[in-house]
């Protein structure tokens, strides 16, 4: 047995060996363990501002669009919309200011990665941020960053500061006739506005409420001015996109999924935190290789994971490990997709949470069902009504005073409110209530028929819930 | 009314915005205001923000009551908002608040009576990986485990004696 485990694990390497030279490659995180690499001096004896200087000295606007265009880059903040095509999309009508927005309002739940990068990295996305905004051509450029994360302002506002002492921001930067200003912008507690144009209105000092597309942020957006979008983690990426370039690192990956990306793990796993990986890796390998999570504590089985945010389908551990048809799943857009919502879910924000054997799927989902609720901006009535009734009636059932029929009233409800809103909140509150049923029917009329049970215990069911892998067991 | 210093501030915020836009300064400047004026918004505060950006008080208002960091009832001097989401609940928040309820005497949107603390309950503050956590102030307080919430009470304590 022993000897075809070994032989086993010899293939996978090899195929993954062919699959890809470059596994393992870190493009954001690589000099994050650097003492000091907060700050301008030790970042930029790193190899910081090198892409910048390159671009300034050689590149024109439009070929550090095509160069992003070429790596393949997708957005990373949960829409996966690839970055280039985003970009080409900006109207440039004479005598009107263009704006870039970075989008650091990240809060999905199971997501801290945006955190990681500006807490650790600072120069790094404001390096980004340089780059895309002279690519965009905007110069007043704003990170709008979720309220809770209240000591960062100040970690990029230094960060800020020493660029511009250092001639990497202002006015004629690098002798180029380039100006831009960066500004730091507070939320106030508000998960909408990390939707685009919530985040927009937001920004003009009014409620997060969404706005109707068309128009496109891309023709109005800021001010009624052409705008983009993008997420931290986007903007931090084309900085090695521009040091190694765009056809390297779309060398980088599977398929569509190019280059690296960040994954925060967290739930019931050993070893939490923020981990970059290469999009060639199994979501197997990356549960319990001691270089990324390191298993499940206390010797726990894998009972379920929402494999990228709470908005996304949670799949029950069978599910997650191989797709429908019996392939590995992997760590890639394509493959967490596999099987679309039937079998499959989304790579999402990469918020990745992993739930033990002894967690209850009727609370997980209860507790999202609340966040949504809380969350939703009362715009559009199929979500301000639904979130809520999906709430209670997953409190009943969680309580112990549910009925048979409330589980098909849950998915009726969810049915109703996704795509029949203005913005995807609607979809991302439904999703997880329809794969939790989906998935764990049984676990719901657990719940209602053992009301006094259900009373008693939050947590622990899962021995019930079916199915367990045995593959998934014996590692 | 802001002093000499914060007013420069709030030059130094609106200059970041376009000619006329200066509205968008409105959620920093409630901030500020926040932070300066005991820790929450009345309803003479942000009259006073809407008279600083030439907007009329509804437009402070509606923003005011939309985002959650906004508290528009007087709050204890340590607000501790606890995450209870997915993540935060797989790695036992449900048994810290019990634990601070219980410690504290008070329910999920009270203030002890002395004034010093308030428990919130909140949605996901994006530090996951840490749980299970709250906020305190500026920061973040992770791992938090009974003891923790302990030694947090005492030094909030020690920190109101000292004043």
């Amino acid at each position: 047995m022993q000897n075809a485990g070994q032989k086993q694990t010899q293939t996978k390497e090899q195929v993954r060996r062919i699959i890809n030279e470059n596994m393992g490659r870190k493009l954001l995180l690589d000099k994050a363990h650097i003492e000091g690499i907060r700050y301008y001096d030790t970042y930029r004896k790193n190899g910081g501002y090198e892409a910048a200087g390159k671009v300034f000295k050689t590149m024109s606007p439009d070929l550090v669009v095509e160069e992003v265009k070429k790596s393949g880059l997708r957005g990373r903040g949960g829409a996966g919309f690839p970055t280039g095509m985003k970009w080409s999309f900006l109207a440039k009508p004479e005598g009107v200011p263009r704006y870039l927005v970075c989008n650091a309002d990240e809060s999905e739940p199971g997501t801290f990665k945006d955190r990681y990068l500006m807490e650790f990295l600072p120069h790094l996305l404001i390096e980004g941020l340089l780059i895309a905004s002279y690519a965009l051509g905007s110069h007043s450029t704003y990170i709008y960053i979720r309220g809770e994360y209240a000591w960062i302002p100040d970690i990029l506002e230094e960060a800020i500061a020493e660029a511009k002492q250092n001639g990497w921001l202002g006015k004629n930067i690098q002798g180029t006739g380039f100006d831009l200003e960066i500004y730091v912008q507070r939320g106030a507690g508000a998960y909408i506005c990390g939707e685009e144009t919530a985040l927009i209105e937001s920004l003009e000092g009014k409620r997060g409420n969404p706005r109707i597309k068309p128009p496109f942020p891309a023709v109005k957006g800021l001010w009624q001015c052409p705008t983009v979008v993008n997420n931290v983690e986007t903007l931090a990426a084309v900085v090695p996109i521009i040091n190694i370039g765009g056809e390297e690192y779309a060398k980088i990956g599977i398929g569509k999924s190019t280059g690296t990306k960040l994954i925060s793990a967290c739930g019931n796993i050993k070893k939490p935190g923020v981990y970059e990986i290469d999009m060639t890796i199994s979501v197997e390998e990356f549960i319990y290789s001691d270089e990324y999570c390191g298993g499940i504590p206390k010797g726990k089985r894998l009972k379920a994971c929402i494999p990228g945010g709470s908005s996304v389908p949670i799949l029950p551990a069978n599910l997650l490990l191989k797709t429908a048809k019996g392939e590995t799943r992997m760590m890639t857009y394509e493959s967490l997709n596999d099987g679309g919502f039937a079998s499959g879910s989304m790579m999402g924000s990469g918020g990745f949470v992993v739930l033990d054997e002894d967690q209850c799927v009727v609370r997980n989902t209860y507790t999202l069902a609340r966040f949504y609720h809380h969350e939703s901006c009362g715009q559009c009535s199929p979500c301000r009504e639904g979130t809520g009734w999906m709430k209670r009636v997953l409190h009943n059932i969680e309580y112990g005073k549910g009925k048979m029929s409330d589980i098909d009233l849950l998915w009726d409800i969810q049915r109703k409110i996704e795509g029949n809103t203005i913005c995807p909140l609607g979809d991302a509150a439904a999703w997880p209530v329809a794969a939790a049923i989906r998935h764990f029917r049984d676990e719901f009329e657990w719940h209602v028929k053992n009301p006094n049970a259900a009373q008693q215990r939050n947590f622990g069911i899962a021995h019930y819930a079916d199915p367990l892998p045995v593959a998934a067991a014996a590692v | 009314m802001f002093s000499e210093e914060k007013l420069n501030k709030v030059k130094e915020i609106i200059a970041r915005y376009p000619e006329g836009k200066q509205k968008s300064a409105l959620i920093p400047l409630l901030h500020l205001a926040q932070e300066e004026f005991g820790g929450w918004l009345s309803p003479e505060t942000m009259d006073y923000v809407g008279s600083l950006l030439q907007i009329t008080p509804i437009e402070v208002y509606e923003v005011a009551t939309f985002y959650s960091m906004f508290n528009l009832k007087p709050v204890g001097k340590y607000l501790f908002e606890v995450c209870q989401t997915g993540p935060c609940m797989l790695n036992g928040s449900d048994q810290i608040i019990d634990y601070i309820k219980q410690k504290l005497k008070i329910g999920v949107g009270e203030t002890t009576p002395d004034g010093l603390f308030t428990l919130k309950t909140v949605e996901c503050l994006g530090a996951c990986g840490y749980a299970p956590m709250m906020q305190l102030g500026k920061h973040f307080r992770e791992h938090l485990t009974p003891e923790k919430v302990d030694a947090i009470i005492a030094e909030c304590r020690s920190k109101a004696n000292a004043n």
